[in-house]
């Protein structure tokens, strides 16, 4: 209170025109990145309402030369053409895979980050570092030895294996970022439900989970958008062609209509639709100060 | 609505500070009693562990006829109101109340009832639907109270309740919470470091102070106001309760055939034998440096209280302070300031040093605002003899005090 009541007669004139400068910066920089992954995406929307000739005649920029078209997405989505499975099946198949894939693991961090955060236990600390250990370890690595164990439990070629895969693959990233959020929750609002009558199983799922949501939802779309997008953990344990996800099904479009782009522009922008509805669907949980009011001072 | 018994409770932290030592203390049915006291001295720990939320490490609570030392706090039927507040953020004013009366299964209509009534007591019926972050602090305070009367508990336990609030709301909620205290009469123990706030709101109150390695123990005192007032124990409690805080000097006693003199710089004062009653064994320390107190409240302008050759001190003003009905003059005694380690206590508690008092004696006489007080000017000013103080300035108790276990009991 004081400094800024004093600050006035010291900075004026000078250090404003600074902060003008510097006001435009931050958006300056935002709107910079925004265009550049905007305008590929853009090309790549209208590409997919031109037919073969007009993709290949003009640019995408040229929007109103060579007329629109839905034949893409027919021809992607149910074209007999395609061998089986076809790019429905694949849409489905990543629909069946990702949503465990993603519930799976945070399920089982919010548990994990609300033990290490607010359970008094023997060794505590050295687990959590046991798990930011884990962060490091390299993804590749692991493919082999799990490949092993899933070859044994008859878990290759399965969707709970691939489930579990991701939720093993997720939940060091995840505990970690769930923990330290739901530390932050003020010690007095704990003690509070305590004494109102709250064991751990209340307190959980009444106060620190609600008041996680922020952490959750952003967790939520950073999982989900990973599986959708997952190619090698697909190919690595799935290996059957039925089960295959929208990734996989991409992959097959670019080997058969290499240089159809109106096709595989029409596929890319499928799979993108069902991020774009969560991630939107989910922004609204993005609120900051979600504690605001909980204590004073 | 119960009796809380505390028997020589402990408490050793983990990092093996010892918060809490010998702290024994029966809080009655019904009673409302303070705890008080500089920060750091016990406090907050104190009321944690009747709540639940600290361990015990030695001796035995009891809240009504049960022994709860391992009782959870959700178990002990105990309220709390924080310092801060604590309301639940995601949910309403109702459903910040109703949270606890839903987890102990009460039916809906009886929550109902409950909230309304709390909620009409506090006046925050308007409020009920709104959000915590859509209050200001003074209603946020009352949610916090509304959540706590609901339940309808054993106790109520607050800590520091009104310290987030502006002066003005603190006077305001301190009346409400004494209304409220009326009108429900469930035993309540308040922590608070406003010792205002403790006399007027206490039936009782006790007074802590951090534990010592020659002091294993908090409690001080423990009494009605009117007795910690009028009554203190030693230097601590006199100096911690009482606003302006009571004035310590050197001083030495002189017999004089039947009376006994009080002297100091070049002050000398007749000593009424009713102090002399209260201070057992005090005529026979005359001659030897005692520490004398006295309350600003008792003396007055010798204009209004009438010549008194024997009882009257000739202060130079140099500070006035008036407000309104009375004036607060300020004056410097050519004497060594009292530093003990209670003084040092007290005043580290004020955020000073033993060496900011310099080496006089500051001295504040409380006058009638009738009489014209110009500052620099010479004042007769009246002592009330009968309410001198007297302690031993090695251990700091009064002369002839109970022994500190008896004034804890
Ligand atoms: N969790 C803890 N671990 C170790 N020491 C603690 C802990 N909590 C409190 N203490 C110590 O115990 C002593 C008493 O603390 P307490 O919080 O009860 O004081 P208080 O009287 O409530 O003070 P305040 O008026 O500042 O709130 C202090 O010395 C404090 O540093
Ligand atoms: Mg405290």
């Amino acid at each position: 209170m004081t400094t800024v009541a004093t600050s006035p007669p010291v900075t004026a004139g000078g250090p404003r025109k600074g902060g003008r400068v510097k006001r435009w910066v931050v958006p300056g920089v935002l709107i910079a990145v925004t265009i550049t992954w905007l305008v590929p995406t853009l090309g790549l929307f209208i590409t997919s309402f031109k037919s073969r000739a007009a993709s290949s005649q003009y640019g995408w920029w040229q929007v109103w030369q060579g007329g629109w078209t839905l034949d893409n997405y027919n021809e992607v989505l149910f074209s007999p053409s395609l061998p089986p499975p076809g790019f429905a099946d694949n849409f489905i198949n990543t629909i069946i895979i990702t949503i465990p894939a993603t519930i799976l693991p945070i399920a089982i961090a919010a548990v994990a980050a609300y033990a290490f955060a607010w359970l008094d236990f023997p060794f505590r600390n050295w687990i959590f570092l046991g798990v930011i250990a884990l962060l490091v370890v390299p993804l590749q690595v692991t493919w082999v030895p799990v490949l092993k164990i899933f070859n044994t439990l008859n878990l290759t070629g399965t969707f709970p294996g691939i489930w579990l895969a991701h939720t093993g693959y997720g939940l060091a990233f995840a505990i970690f970022l769930l923990r330290n959020f739901m530390a932050d929750i003020p010690n007095d609002l704990i003690e509070s439900a305590r004494i109102d009558g709250a064991g751990n199983v209340k307190i959980f799922t009444r106060i620190v989970l609600p008041l996680s949501l922020p952490a959750i939802a952003a967790l939520a779309i950073f999982q989900f958008v990973w599986v959708w997008n997952d190619l090698m953990n697909a190919l690595i344990f799935l290996q059957t062609p039925d089960k295959f996800p929208l990734t996989v099904g991409i992959r097959n479009l670019l080997g058969q209509y290499g240089n159809e782009w109106n096709l595989l522009s029409a596929g890319a922008f499928l799979s993108m639709i069902v991020p774009l509805i969560v991630f939107f669907a989910l922004q609204r949980y993005f609120v900051r100060g979600l504690t605001s009011g909980a204590v004073k001072g | 609505m119960a009796e809380i018994r505390m028997d020589d409770l402990t408490k050793i932290y983990d990092d093996g500070t010892l918060a809490v030592g010998e702290f024994t203390l029966t809080i009655e049915d019904g009673e409302f009693l303070v705890l008080v006291g500089p920060s750091g001295c016990g406090k907050s720990t104190v009321l944690r562990m009747i709540a639940g939320l600290e361990d015990i490490t030695r001796g035995e609570m009891h809240i009504g006829d049960n022994l709860v030392n391992d009782v959870t706090p959700k178990d002990r039927d105990i309220a709390m109101v924080f310092q801060n507040y604590a309301l639940y953020p995601h949910m309403t004013v109702r459903d910040n109340m109703a949270f606890g009366l839903k987890l102990r299964k009460t039916p809906k209509d009886e929550i109902r009832r409950r909230v309304a009534e709390a909620a009409g007591i506090l006046e925050i019926t308007d409020l009920l639907d709104r959000k915590p972050k859509a209050l200001s602090g003074g209603q946020r305070q009352r949610v916090a109270m509304g959540r706590a009367i609901v339940r309808e508990p054993a106790a109520f336990l607050m800590d520091e309740p009104l310290s987030n609030l502006d002066a003005k709301l603190r006077v305001q909620m301190r009346a409400e919470l004494e209304r409220i205290h009326n009108r429900l009469e469930t035993t309540t123990v308040y922590v608070t470091h406003d010792q205002v706030e403790a006399m007027t709101l206490g039936d009782r109150v006790a007074v802590l102070r951090a534990v010592s390695p020659a002091r294993p123990y908090n409690l001080q005192q423990v009494g009605p106001p009117h007795e910690l007032f009028n009554d203190p124990q030693n230097l601590f409690v006199a100096g911690f309760i009482g606003s302006p805080a009571m004035n310590m000097i050197y001083a030495r006693l002189e017999a004089e055939g039947e009376d006994v003199w009080v002297v100091f710089g070049d002050y000398r004062l007749k000593v009424d034998p009713r102090t002399l009653e209260r201070h057992p064994g005090l005529e026979n320390r005359t001659n030897e440096e005692l520490v004398m107190g006295v309350r600003p409240t008792s003396m007055e302008a010798s204009v209004i209280a009438g010549p008194d050759p024997d009882r009257t001190m000739r202060i130079t003003a140099e500070v006035d302070e008036n407000l309104g009905a009375e004036v607060f003059v300020h004056h410097t005694l050519n004497l060594r300031p009292v530093i003990t380690p209670d003084v040092e206590e007290l005043l580290a508690d004020a955020g000073q040093t033993p060496e900011s008092l310099g080496d006089t004696t500051e001295f504040v006489a409380r006058i009638s605002s009738d009489v014209d007080v110009t500052k620099g000017e010479q004042l007769d000013v009246v002592i009330d003899t009968r309410k001198l103080f007297f302690f031993d300035p090695k251990s700091g108790s009064r002369i002839g005090a109970r022994s500190a276990t008896a004034a804890a009991g």
